[in-house]
């Protein structure tokens, strides 16, 4: 019997606070107009995709001491501006990052069930961690946190977002004029969570929201991550966006969902990816090769080098060959508030592959950080770039993507025209919305809340 | 020749389904859809068709209480509610004049969200938003957060020593709180972002700025993530009922609500704000104190009389509450505001007893009523919360002279 034929899933990805964003193009819009978010979500519903996603960051990233200012920098409010969305999209699904180190679970719980209530069954959390004295300096509790404390809070802190999420049940609110009576009972949102990082008690003030909770999204690549990931997610926001890569990780976690009790399409792999589209292969080529150096300015590859070099490079000619010094080691102290200076584990290993690399292939600078941070997953027709999705997606190297288009707002609008209507005519991807919540977007089925599974068991 | 009064101005808080217990038993109520987008934008919208300033929303951590310093085990009445500063959000786009005053919590929550959240909405309603800051007292609201523990107090008790330490700590704390949203706010000057193509920089980092804040509750270092927000600053307002709150007022809000007995006591208020506004320096600064009031209004008195008896049976209780109720018709209420504003208030805050009852006698019957008399506005001024509220839009604090 052959593999039934799998359904695509796509969302777009609001251009982010990096370099694969291009801002000095002449069509490059704001990032901070709500007419920017509207648009790029609008286009996103238009070609009937699954959600929107928006990143975060809490501090802005610095380099040498100083604010990061060669790529766009500022953003909004992440749940403020999704409810701000909610109002002008209908059926696309609107995810949101959030940290589990600089919030409050009571508090994130209550943002979310607003959400998914004012968006009627759309909201989802991509839950990530990060344990940095440096963002924690905006905040309250700071954010260091110690090595075996970092995925136990995350974990608990998501846990415990369930019980308040789980704490309110279908007909907890009566409303009943004639009666009187509002409540089925006094006890609506009870809980009562004791752990090592968090103890709290009370009601909790928001009831069952349409999806009883939020999509769950994760982004950890460790060992614990995925394991994580396997036990509690309903889809990962995942790196590996090559093919091999892709399917190697796919087969990973989902070997992993079976210790859970868990069924394959309960997790969907969704890799960030990058396309440029183009009236053929060869100008999609060649317009792939300009955004390349509108991205990877000199000024930014030498900023890319010190991020493994860990020193000050800025007397170096991007246009000349790697340093012949070695990287400093230890403690990352160039650049702060970005994920890619933690990345590297051994800086002298990484320099000798990079200069073996530049040797070869005889690159300066400029030219190895073009080649190595090649984010162009796609690059073709409008024919090739739906072919390859589709290809990847039936071989199991993804259920999907999450696209990341390089110009806000207008960046995914040829996706839209061109490259959807083949892979819909192809009876891969949904010409309309079938269902009304991000859940039937994605096949997850409703969490029941406490009390419903609690009955289920007892009876 | 008498001089003219300025216009007045005019808001109303909504709170679930009308600040009378029982309003929720309506005929017109909707109480299953207090929880829907629908039901808020409905409410917006007629508040924008009446020109009104601005709605301010009710919120609280915890679930609502009738008593406001600890939780009860009422069926009765509503329970349950949206986070407010999200609610805002929601009605932003579909509204295009009306200021979005969202009360948050100052309490346990992190001033960096708060602050990038409110200029945020001041994104997407292009220049119309504020927030009403509150803070919480109760214990078991502290326990929903787990981080601090706050000893369950009783209203009788707030002139105890030890509930006057808490106050002054709760407030104190607010007053940082404040401050940092607005160096927050400012963190980035107007024209930071400056796209210069040829070195090839998003902004300009000289424009940029850290807010280096240390308070006994918190440190924030900044800047903020998101550019400074279309009003600049954002309108802060607070509801204040004795002389710590008044001082939270007078040196830190644009708009205070306060809750006079009548035109003798509203005079006493506006005077204790001003004096000490002047003593916090900001003397030449225009700070609104607005008179609040819970309203049950309709055509003719009798008939309100009447709807607010009625409402006072379906509870089992007479209602009460800080603010004078008012019980009548347009023209008196139209009398009795002007005869306020005489006293020095610049405006009103109405709570509607029953929504949407209250709030469309307010747009239908009271605003023509103060428009025949010259007292309000015919057409929205300006396009900000902050123009129609006739304040001017603040110089940056760190801008270069």
């Amino acid at each position: 019997m052959s593999k039934p034929i799998k359904q695509i899933h796509l969302a777009a990805h609001f251009p982010g606070v990096n370099n694969t964003t291009v801002w000095s193009d002449p069509a490059a819009g704001s990032h901070i107009e709500f007419s920017s978010f509207a648009h790029l979500a609008q286009t996103a519903e238009r070609a009937k995709f699954d959600f929107l996603f928006l990143a975060e960051g809490l501090r802005l990233r610095e380099q040498s001491g100083k604010i990061y200012d060669l790529d766009v920098v500022g953003r909004p409010d992440t749940f403020t501006v999704l409810a701000a969305l909610a109002a002008v999209t209908d059926r696309l699904g609107l995810a949101g990052t959030i940290n589990s180190t600089f919030n409050e679970p009571y508090e994130v719980a209550r943002q979310f069930a607003s959400l998914d209530h004012l968006s009627t069954g759309r909201a989802a959390w991509n839950v990530v961690t990060s344990w940095d004295a440096y963002t924690g300096e905006n905040f309250r509790r700071g954010g260091y946190l110690a090595q075996d404390d970092r995925y136990s809070r995350a974990e608990q802190f998501m846990r415990t977002t369930w019980e308040l999420f789980d704490s309110w049940h279908e007909g907890d609110i009566v409303a009943d004029k004639q009666s009187g009576q509002f409540l089925s009972h006094p006890d609506v949102g009870a809980f009562s969570h004791h752990d090592a990082h968090f103890d709290i008690a009370g009601q909790f003030s928001v009831p069952r929201s349409p999806q009883g909770r939020p999509v769950i999204f994760q982004a950890g690549d460790s060992e614990q991550g995925r394991e994580f990931a396997a036990a509690t997610a309903d889809a990962i926001f995942s790196r590996h966006s090559t093919f091999d890569d892709g399917q190697a990780f796919y087969a990973d976690v989902k070997r992993r969902l079976t210790r859970y009790g868990r069924r394959s399409e309960q997790l969907l792999i969704l890799p960030a990816a990058t396309f440029t589209l183009g009236d053929t292969d060869a100008d999609a080529a060649e317009l792939a090769h300009e955004v390349r150096l509108q991205q990877v300015s000199g000024q930014t590859a030498i900023n890319f080098l010190e991020q493994l070099w860990n020193r000050d490079l800025s007397a170096y000619d991007p246009d000349g060959p790697l340093p012949d010094i070695d990287p400093e080691l230890g403690e990352p102290k160039i650049a702060r508030g970005t994920a890619r200076a933690r990345q590297f584990t051994d800086r002298l290993a990484t320099a000798a592959e990079w200069r073996a690399i530049a040797e070869s292939k005889k690159l300066s600078i400029r030219e190895l950080m073009i080649e190595l941070t090649g984010r162009q997953s796609f690059v073709g027709s409008a024919s090739t770039i739906a072919e390859q999705i589709n290809r990847f997606v039936q071989a199991d190297a993804s259920d999907g993507f999450i696209l990341v288009p390089h110009i806000t707002p207008g960046g995914l609008d040829g996706f839209a025209d061109r490259v959807v209507p083949l892979l819909q005519e192809q009876g891969v991807f949904r010409t309309e919305y079938e269902g009304s919540t991000l859940r039937d977007h994605l096949g997850l089925s409703r969490p029941e809340s406490g009390r419903a599974s609690a009955e289920r068991a007892a009876s | 020749m008498p001089v003219p009064t300025p216009p007045l101005h005019l808001a109303v808080a909504l709170d679930g389904a009308g600040w009378h217990p029982a309003a929720w038993r309506e005929p017109t109520a909707r109480p299953t859809e207090l929880l829907h987008a629908r039901y808020w934008a409905d409410l917006a919208a007629e508040a924008e068709r009446g020109l009104l300033d601005f709605i301010t929303l009710e919120d609280s951590l915890g679930l609502q209480a009738a008593p406001l310093t600890e939780s009860d085990q009422r069926t009765d009445q509503v329970r349950g509610r949206l986070d407010a500063v999200l609610v805002a959000a929601r009605i932003a786009p579909l509204t295009r004049h009306l200021g979005l005053i969202p009360t948050a919590i100052v309490t346990h929550t992190e001033p960096f969200h708060l602050s990038k959240a409110i200029a945020t909405l001041d994104y997407v309603s292009s220049g119309r938003a504020g927030l009403q800051v509150k803070v919480s007292a109760r214990a078991d609201e502290a326990a929903l957060f787990g981080r601090r523990t706050i000893a369950p107090i009783k209203l009788a008790e707030l002139q105890q020593p030890a509930v006057q330490v808490l106050i002054e700590e709760l407030f104190s704390e607010a007053t940082d709180y404040v401050e940092v949203l607005r160096r927050l706010w400012d963190s980035w000057e107007d024209d930071a972002e400056i796209r210069d193509f040829a070195p090839g920089r998003f902004v300009d980092r000289n424009k940029l700025h850290y807010i280096d804040f240390e308070g006994s509750r918190f440190s924030v270092k900044g800047p903020s993530i998101t550019p400074r927000p279309p009003q600049g600053q954002p309108i802060v307002s607070a509801l204040a009922h004795q002389s710590r709150p008044f001082e939270l007022v007078a040196t830190s809000a644009d708009v205070g609500y306060v809750t006079p007995r009548d035109a003798a006591h509203a005079a006493e208020i506006v005077n204790e704000i001003r004096t000490r506004q002047d003593a916090a320096g900001r003397s030449e600064e225009a700070v609104h104190v607005f008179g609040d009031l819970v309203v049950f209004l309709d055509e003719i008195e009798a008939a309100a009389v009447a709807r607010k008896k009625r409402l006072d049976e379906t509870a089992g209780t007479e209602y009460t509450s800080d603010a004078l109720i008012f019980t009548g018709s347009p023209s008196q209420l139209a009398d009795l505001l002007l005869d306020w504003q005489r006293a020095g208030l610049t405006g009103f805050r109405l709570r509607p007893g029953a929504l949407p009852d209250d709030l469309e006698s307010i747009t239908r019957l009271l605003v023509p009523e103060l428009q025949r008399r010259g007292a309000f506005r015919t057409e929205y001024e300006a396009a900000t919360l902050r123009g129609n509220l006739g304040l001017p839009r603040p110089t940056n604090r760190y801008a270069a002279a």
